[in-house]
């Protein structure tokens, strides 16, 4: 066997689940099985409280209820594009959860379950597939970037911010999102040169959710993307995204050794795109249902469900609760989506340059009166 | 033989006889395989032409231009798709530094027959960096070739003619007219690829567009028709070089001229045709040289997108102010 079919080599990357297409890991950080388990690992404990454990349930199901309501929304012609998280939920809720006051999360345009975390309004997320604006949360009060869509780019961002943590002496630490596609981007690549060479207080949060779209992570790589980090230099960990304890864990120790000075890690958080790419996308093109079966069986909230249940932590009626909470959620997301207001056509031209220029201002003027004369002929 | 296309159906039906007609031309970008494009151009041309031919690329755009750089230099004839107008600026580098300048830093030795086929323009209703009209950053980079077309016969042949060429072609594709449709002659090409044509005769006014906004420039001069004024359109198609020859001579029966198109108005097309067309027909002239395009703005979120973009009425406006001058 050569070195490449051995560093390929088809090994099944959860323990007790199938996925043949997937490249061989050896180390896979998980807390709690599909099934549910509570397993301890050498490296990565955690201690959280039974409210903590309660109230991570109820982040990973009520992001999940807002994702369906916008799924929905979109289908009812009320979005223009929705990107759901469905089946990523643990990593997104356990990385967020990771992050302290002061840390500053750069995430994509899937992250909605870090923006929940980090308190961002779900209407604030809605109004940029809504196409009403670009977001409109306050970045560095919420600590979380705006939604970056140009893939990778953020990474720099991340490494940039996280330079100017380290020269203020601020404790904090940057967490910057990235899915597998992304690590082929020459941007993210660089970055993670930066961050190494500035050994700069930054974590690399990467989603491998199988696929950039259509494309299969094998195309992006032939080596399990954690592995990567070791050629920039710092360390890389795969974690079971759909262990919501886990990713915590793991997410944690790497923020903590990025505020103490120890420099960047790479986390890859091994998941999978259970929906479509976008609502534009049609996965039946290129993958087969029986994948996606495969993944139904590590769903990260049943198994949080499940361990929660088993071991009385909590029980039918907070279950029921949390369920109730998630309608009202749903309600509320409905009502203040259908209900938002359309943009004014002036704010095309107002937040352009810090100082408004002689020429746009002019431009806006033309754009004012232009629409006053339709309205003037009654049109 | 003559068949009705849609736009997006005859640039595939274009890509696939390229392919048959000569086993160099490869095509490479982000999802054209499996999946056969977001827009679904590459459908079904992986399955018949093979893995090798219809490359599903790593997501990295300076990767697609810089391999298709090293590809051509060894005769292949790249035809990379950036997914969408917004994600080409990683591969800005390879094509400003590289792909437009080594057939002069080679003194002709090193030929580069690649082809970017760009989906550009807004109206789609989509997020962010999904809607531009880049063409002026190409058009202004010596060594670039750019065509823009607007309907499905030139989306057929254009894309031919575009791979045949021997130099780097960036081809523009109006995303929001891919489901437009109209017959299509199979057999022969209309023309050669660098040339605008008059698409409308009229007397009153010489409305000069390209790529989605023809269509628009057309509605235009078939409502102005309504109110007696006659309206000539001119498919300008080629932007980089730029065919003015057809333009000239219309401006100097009409003498006035606007140009529209979907880009900033500031150091756009507009604004070097209307240089040209004031250099060369000044005593034609009735009035000056109109402009209508986007604002000098970010483009804006798709609630605001009806208001940034030039529409039939902002045409018909400056109809009528280049009429009234
Ligand atoms: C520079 C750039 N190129 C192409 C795209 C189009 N695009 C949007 S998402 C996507 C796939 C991203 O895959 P991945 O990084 O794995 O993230 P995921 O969507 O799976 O979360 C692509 C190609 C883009 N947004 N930016
Ligand atoms: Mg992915």
């Amino acid at each position: 066997m050569t070195a490449l079919q051995q560093a390929t080599e088809v090994v099944d990357p959860v323990p007790g689940a199938q996925a043949p297409h997937l490249p061989g890991q050896p180390d896979l950080v998980q807390l709690l099985t599909p099934e549910g388990e509570r397993v301890e690992h050498p490296e990565y404990s955690i201690d959280v409280s039974d409210d903590e454990l309660r109230a991570v349930y109820r982040d990973l199901a009520l992001v999940r209820r807002w994702d369906v309501e916008a799924t929905a929304l979109q289908r009812q012609g009320e979005l223009g594009i929705w990107a759901s998280l469905l089946g990523q939920e643990a990593a997104q809720v356990g990385a967020g959860r990771a992050m302290e006051a002061g840390d500053m999360a750069f995430p994509t345009y899937r992250e909605h379950g870090v923006a929940w975390t980090r308190g961002v309004d779900p209407l604030h997320v809605i109004s940029l597939f809504r196409g009403v604006d670009m977001g409109g949360w306050d970045p560095i009060a919420a600590g979380l970037n705006l939604y970056t869509v140009v893939i990778g780019a953020q990474c720099l961002h991340a490494t940039g911010y996280a330079m100017a943590l380290q020269r203020d002496g601020a404790e904090h630490a940057a967490l910057a999102f990235l899915g597998d596609g992304a690590t082929s981007q020459g941007e993210v690549n660089e970055a993670m040169i930066w961050a190494a060479a500035f050994s700069a207080p930054v974590v690399f949060f990467c989603q491998n959710n199988q696929y950039a779209i259509s494309v299969p992570i094998e195309r992006q790589s032939r080596v399990p993307l954690y592995q990567r980090a070791a050629g920039f230099g710092f360390p890389g960990v795969r974690v079971d995204g759909n262990d919501v304890l886990a990713v915590l864990a793991v997410t944690r120790a790497a923020l903590a050794a990025a505020r103490e000075g120890q420099g960047p890690t790479f986390i890859e958080a091994f998941t999978y795109r259970m929906g479509a790419h976008t609502t534009s996308d049609d996965p039946t093109r290129y993958r087969l249902g029986g994948e996606l079966e495969q993944w139904k069986l590590r769903d990260p909230i049943a198994r949080l469900k499940a361990y929660l249940s088993r071991s009385g932590i909590a029980d039918a009626a907070f279950f029921d609760g949390v369920d109730a909470e998630g309608d009202e959620l749903a309600a509320r997301i409905r009502k203040g989506t259908v209900e938002m207001p359309a943009p004014a056509g002036t704010e095309i031209f107002d937040s352009v340059y810090a100082e408004q220029t002689p020429e746009l201002a002019r431009q806006r003027a033309e754009f004012v009166a232009y629409h006053e004369g339709f309205e003037e002929a009654g049109e | 033989m003559t068949q009705k296309l849609a736009l997006g159906k005859a640039l595939n039906l274009g890509l696939r006889r390229a392919m048959e007609d000569d086993p160099k031309v490869l095509l490479m970008g982000e999802d054209i395989g499996r999946l056969g494009g977001v827009f679904r151009i590459t459908d079904g041309l992986q399955k018949d032409f093979g893995e090798d031919r219809v490359v599903d690329t790593p997501l990295a755009e300076a990767g697609i231009l810089g391999t298709a750089v090293g590809l051509a230099m060894r005769g292949y004839r790249p035809v990379c798709e950036i997914q969408f107008d917004g994600f080409v600026f990683p591969a800005y580098n390879q094509l400003v530094t590289q792909v437009a300048k080594i057939h002069n830093r080679s003194r002709g030795k090193l030929p580069m027959p690649i082809v970017v086929r760009i989906p550009f323009g807004g109206g789609i209703g989509a997020v962010e960096h999904h809607s531009e009209s880049p063409e002026a950053y190409f058009a202004h980079t010596a060594g670039l070739k750019v065509v823009a077309v607007s309907n499905p016969v030139d989306a057929y042949w254009g894309i031919q003619q575009a791979i045949a060429s021997p130099d780097p072609v960036i081809f523009l594709e109006p995303k929001r007219r891919y489901w437009e449709k109209a017959e299509v002659d199979l057999d022969a090409a209309p023309g050669p690829l660098f040339a605008s044509r008059v698409v409308r005769g009229g007397d009153d006014v010489t409305l000069l567009a390209y790529g989605p906004m023809v269509k628009t420039a057309l509605q235009a001069a078939e409502a102005a028709a309504e109110e007696g004024r006659s309206l000539e359109v001119v498919d300008l198609r080629t932007l980089s070089p730029l065919d003015l020859d057809p333009v000239f001579e219309s401006v100097r029966r009409t003498g006035r001229c606007v140009v529209v198109h979907e880009a900033p108005l500031t150091l756009g097309l507009g604004a070097e045709i209307a240089a040209r067309v004031a250099e060369t027909c000044f005593h034609s002239l009735e009035a000056p040289v109109l402009r209508v395009g986007g604002y000098d703005t970010p483009y804006p979120p798709s609630k605001l997108e009806e208001e940034y973009l030039p529409d039939l009425d902002r045409v018909l406006d400056a109809v009528d102010r280049s009429l009234a001058f």
